[in-house]
């Protein structure tokens, strides 16, 4: 799906938990995320914090959509 | 002869440990055969025993994959197999993935021959057909028999270190490796008898079949994040509650358009998830865990970025073709250009 989405022009990142399947499926900015169940949360911690840590992917989202790439790349 | 032991990987499933609910479990082993090893058990006869069943759950190894991975091949270890046997995944993601790794280790860390089997679209595939024999399956379980019948002379041929036929003859995915032969025809009159088929429009073979490197160049950055419509897309399956479109659980032959105006947070008694092949429990209390609409909505009035697009475009990739996932998100694609949406954020479970 990241592909297709890509070559209709749009830049995608795709958030997700399995990096090596991202890689395979061809994405181009790939940001890790969380858990397989909730990759952006994090049920053993507090709302507050768990809206931090989404906050904080999301940033790092928005650098890597920002962000000129040549190649698969991912947002560490 | 002296009988071959064999180890066999399972994810939890298979093992019969648990569904969903237990994809967090660390690995255990057990002794003797479980589930599809009943299967093996009948196959292999007298020549091959299998001593011991590992197990772990798809998501645990798949979250941590290398403490798994070091504590797969110590168990596995320890009761010195002859070969390992890992699956079949059929066309499950991963249990694919760890099926994948499991071989590889087994085979490059302790040196003993692995076996496993998927589905040739299960992503496991693409990352591990050069480092083990993977046969070739159906997508589902119902192929267990048909499965269980090509990897078991596969897999008593790698034990006992026989050479292996092509995999064309064995049925395993084409590792990419090139053998030298001699055939009886010679190339010039191969090459004129296929071009007189394709002429004719008959069937024929190709000796060497193209790759298929289908790599997207990426697109330019975006500009100005701040003046950007951002638009969200998730193979995670959330859906409104009740699931109005009836997306199927696995194998889903439609995605969903949903409309975002006017919210700004998404919660359990409004959204949940559809997609059948993760722990719903996260997802159904707090959808945002996978579709982040309420940060998104913070971030557009903080001048972030530009604004929210007004529709999310949800499917569930469990076991669903590729060929279907490329259809949607192409229709998908038009229409986000059409609405003119500068960038994506597409997330997946």
């Amino acid at each position: 799906m990241v592909k297709e989405i890509e070559r209709a022009g749009i830049p995608v990142v795709h958030m997700c938990t399995v990096v090596p399947i991202s890689m395979t499926v061809g994405a181009n900015r790939i940001v890790p995320t969380v858990a397989i169940p909730y990759p952006l949360g994090n049920p053993a911690s507090t709302p507050d914090e768990e809206k931090e840590l989404r906050r904080k992917l999301l940033d790092k989202t928005l650098d890597a959509l920002s962000t000129e790439v040549e190649d698969q790349t991912v947002f560490e | 002869m002296k009988q071959i032991k064999v180890v066999h990987y399972l994810n939890q499933f298979f093992a019969q440990i648990g569904g969903e609910e237990k994809a967090d479990i660390p690995p255990e082993s057990k002794s003797g055969p479980v589930g599809p090893g009943m299967a093996f058990k009948g196959a292999f006869g007298d020549a091959a025993e299998i001593v011991a069943t590992v197990a772990c759950g798809d998501s645990y190894f798949n979250e941590n994959p290398d403490v798994a991975l070091a504590a797969i091949l110590d168990m596995i270890a320890s009761f010195e197999p002859d070969i390992v046997v890992c699956g079949p995944a059929f066309n499950a993601g991963r249990y694919g993935v760890a099926c994948g790794a499991v071989a590889t280790g087994v085979r490059e860390k302790l040196n003993i021959p692995a076996i496993t089997g998927m589905y040739v679209e299960n992503p496991g595939v693409d990352l591990y057909k050069q480092s083990v024999h993977i046969v070739s399956t159906k997508d589902n379980a119902a192929g267990m028999r048909d499965a269980v019948a090509l990897m078991v002379p596969l897999a008593l041929k790698l034990a006992r270190g026989e050479e292996i036929g092509t995999s064309a003859e064995e049925g395993y995915i084409p590792m990419g490796i090139r053998k030298n032969f001699f055939d009886k025809k010679r190339g010039s009159r191969r090459a004129v008898d296929m071009l007189l088929k394709k002429m004719a429009g008959e069937p024929y073979e190709t000796e060497f079949p193209m790759p298929d490197f289908d790599r997207v160049v990426p697109n330019p950055a975006v500009k100005d994040i701040s003046k950007a419509k951002i638009a969200l897309v998730t193979s995670g399956g959330i859906v409104p509650k009740g699931n109005p479109d009836r997306i199927e659980s696995s194998s889903a032959s439609k995605y969903g358009k949903y409309d975002l105006e006017g919210i700004r947070d998404l919660d359990a008694q409004t959204y949940e998830t559809a997609h059948g092949g993760y722990d719903p429990v996260y997802a159904n209390e707090d959808a945002d865990r996978v579709l982040p609409v309420d940060i998104l909505r913070e971030f557009e009035k903080e001048g972030k970025i530009g604004s929210l697009s007004r529709y999310f475009y949800s499917t569930v990739g469990n076991g669903t073709a590729v060929a279907s996932a490329k259809k949607y998100a192409r229709a998908i694609g038009e229409e986000l250009v059409a609405d003119g949406v500068d960038a994506v954020i597409l997330t997946s479970t």
